[in-house]
């Protein structure tokens, strides 16, 4: 029987020659990696207790969500993970100033890479698969137990293959708008792995990919991959890996459901609070709508064409009195390659607010929360109630384009008429 | 792990993620100052009224988010289990690594009004209400996640094989 590239990266890592949906398998994983919520937030795991480590050569600790340090607490988180790093020989550790939000960082520094088993604690490490890897977040406890034994349990799951064809026909229609439709019209994909195939995977960028793999975790899904192309070939070449071990799908694999787009008829979406599977609309259903703050940025979409794109919409123009547009890079990289095109030059012309590369606002932590009564339309990944800041709050997510067309109306705007004529 | 486990039911609905269950604010406090704070954003007040042995059931996509270890809040403010139409894949681990019993079970969360009394069988993967006498099948825990709830969860488990002093 054939197997899906979900199937093929799990059975390759326990030594089995097959895998199907409901095996539950041991796996060795290859590299394992925490940021600095991990050793910041109380009561999960008592990491400072732990004698010895797998192999320390597979661990990656890195801070991101709270970087430079917003409290005391999260001063102490930091200074906990340089005393762990340290006392087990964790050598692949990226402290503030050479940081990046986990998912970028992955990739940036190669640890995402083709058929690769990677386990990180955070929720959104599907997007790894990006890179054709199989990733998926765990939370503390087993993060420590894969850091100590180096292995893990993993029930296979059944697969949904998005079949793309075609590409975007307007600038201002990404991936993120490809995710929006996705949860919109099918719902989530709980319990699932999801995988995607046809020759409009060549049509997309690897941000874009990455934008896409990052918000299947708003789905549910377990991992979420895409194939290893001649795009994503020439990317791994130009970062440097020499082999790759890549998986490709067999023609035979068996399927959950198999599902085609058409990426010439998406348009621009939105997700509507608190939630996103069955609860996103074409922009065109919505506009209109009040904002007071804007963000551009996250493992979804702070990428530098994100915000060369946004870049290219605000450019001499100003954000509408009354909004708030927030652009956060996704790594110390993208910061530095933004600043040197420009880009950032042009959005503080236009009012925008740049920060440090982090996770930011997106989680609740820092560098742009809601009061009461107000209303962000953002790029990152999540809406929930009150995630970022007051529960009378309401954050609705969209790609950067719309994020950036919006900043300049006040409300939310259909982006397709600002960059075509 | 209680194989079957009786409690007083508290019903919620879809989509309770894990910024409700286990909120930012409960980052960076005290593990008993924590649980007061759960679902502080979505239902006020509900902490404090829960009892040990309780059972939480909801509808789908529970637990849906972020890593954060939600699942140990529920246990550590004293219930006993939780089942839902469906639980978010991330979640479930958590649940077991953490120790507290989940069940999926598609359809549980139109079976009981709050304040039913529940009978799960883990083992089984049966829920059924007391009061109507309605009984439903979910999925049962597998041999491995049973024992590690039954160990108490992954740091019971690390601390047994040498891993943590």
């Amino acid at each position: 029987m054939g197997m899906t590239m979900s199937e093929k990266i799990l059975a390759r890592h326990a030594g089995v020659p097959s895998a199907s949906a409901g095996d539950i398998l041991t796996c060795q994983v290859d590299v394992a990696v925490c940021h600095d919520m991990f050793f910041t937030v109380a009561g999960q795991i008592d990491f400072e207790r732990v004698n010895k480590i797998a192999d320390p050569d597979k661990c990656v600790v890195l801070l991101d969500h709270a970087v430079p340090a917003p409290t005391a607490k999260d001063a102490l988180g930091a200074v906990k993970a340089r005393a762990f790093v340290k006392k087990h020989g964790i050598k692949n550790f990226y402290d503030v100033g050479e940081h990046a939000v986990i998912h970028q960082l992955l990739v940036e520094k190669g640890f995402a890479a083709p058929g690769r088993l990677i386990a990180a604690g955070d929720s959104h490490t599907c997007a790894a698969g990006a890179m054709n890897a199989a990733a998926r977040g765990f939370g503390p406890a087993e993060m420590m137990y894969i850091w100590c034994k180096g292995e893990t349990w993993y029930q296979v799951s059944p697969t949904i293959l998005y079949n793309l064809h075609g590409s975007f026909t307007s600038q201002a229609v990404t991936g993120k708008d490809l995710f929006l439709y996705i949860a919109g019209v099918y719902g989530d994909a709980t319990n699932m792995n999801v995988e995607f195939g046809g020759e409009g995977v060549g049509n997309m960028t690897i941000p874009q990919r990455q934008s896409v793999a990052t918000m299947c975790a708003e789905i549910n899904a377990e991992f979420a991959i895409f194939p290893c192309d001649n795009v994503l070939r020439e990317f791994l070449e130009s970062r440097g890996d020499q082999s790759v071990n890549a998986v490709d799908p067999d023609p035979d694999a068996v399927y959950y459901d198999i599902r085609d787009i058409d990426l010439s008829s998406l348009m621009p979406y939105v997700a509507l609070p608190h939630y996103i599977p069955n609860n996103c609309c074409p922009v065109a259903d919505v506009e209109g709508t009040e904002i007071h703050q804007v963000l551009v940025g996250s493992c979804s979409n702070g990428r530098l064409e994100d915000i060369a794109l946004v870049a290219s919409i605000v450019k001499g123009k100003r954000v509408a009195r009354g909004v708030r547009f927030i652009v956060t890079p996704a790594s110390q990289k993208i910061y530095l390659e933004a600043l040197k095109e420009g880009y950032l030059e042009t959005l503080v012309e236009a009012g925008a607010v740049v920060t440090n590369a982090t996770c930011g606002a997106c989680y609740g932590g820092h560098m742009g929360l809601l009061g009461p009564g107000e209303r962000c339309l953002s790029t990152t990944t999540r809406n929930f109630k009150a995630r970022m800041g007051d529960a009378d709050s309401e954050v609705m997510l969209c790609a950067p384009a719309t994020a950036a067309a919006s900043a300049l109306t006040g409300r939310i705007t259909d982006p397709r008429e600002f960059l075509e004529g | 792990m209680n194989v079957k486990i009786k409690g007083r039911v508290w019903v919620f609905g879809d989509e309770i993620n894990t910024d409700l269950i286990f909120p930012h604010s409960a980052f960076r406090v005290p593990p008993e100052e924590q649980v007061k704070l759960v679902f502080s954003d979505n239902r006020p007040g509900w902490s404090s009224l829960v009892k040990p042995g309780d059972i939480l059931i909801a509808g789908k996509n529970f637990g849906t988010g972020s890593s954060r270890p939600g699942a140990v809040l529920l246990r550590r403010l004293g219930l006993a289990c939780m089942a839902a139409d469906s639980i978010n894949g991330l979640f479930y681990r958590n649940a077991i690594s953490y120790g507290f019993p989940a069940l999926q079970c598609p359809g549980v969360s139109k079976m009981f009004e709050e304040g039913d009394t529940a009978e799960i069988d883990m083992l089984e993967g049966t829920v059924t209400n007391l009061r109507t006498g309605e009984t439903r099948v979910g999925n049962k825990l597998s041999k491995l996640m049973a024992e590690i709830i039954s160990a108490g969860g992954i740091e019971e488990l690390l601390i047994q094989e040498g891993y943590m002093d």
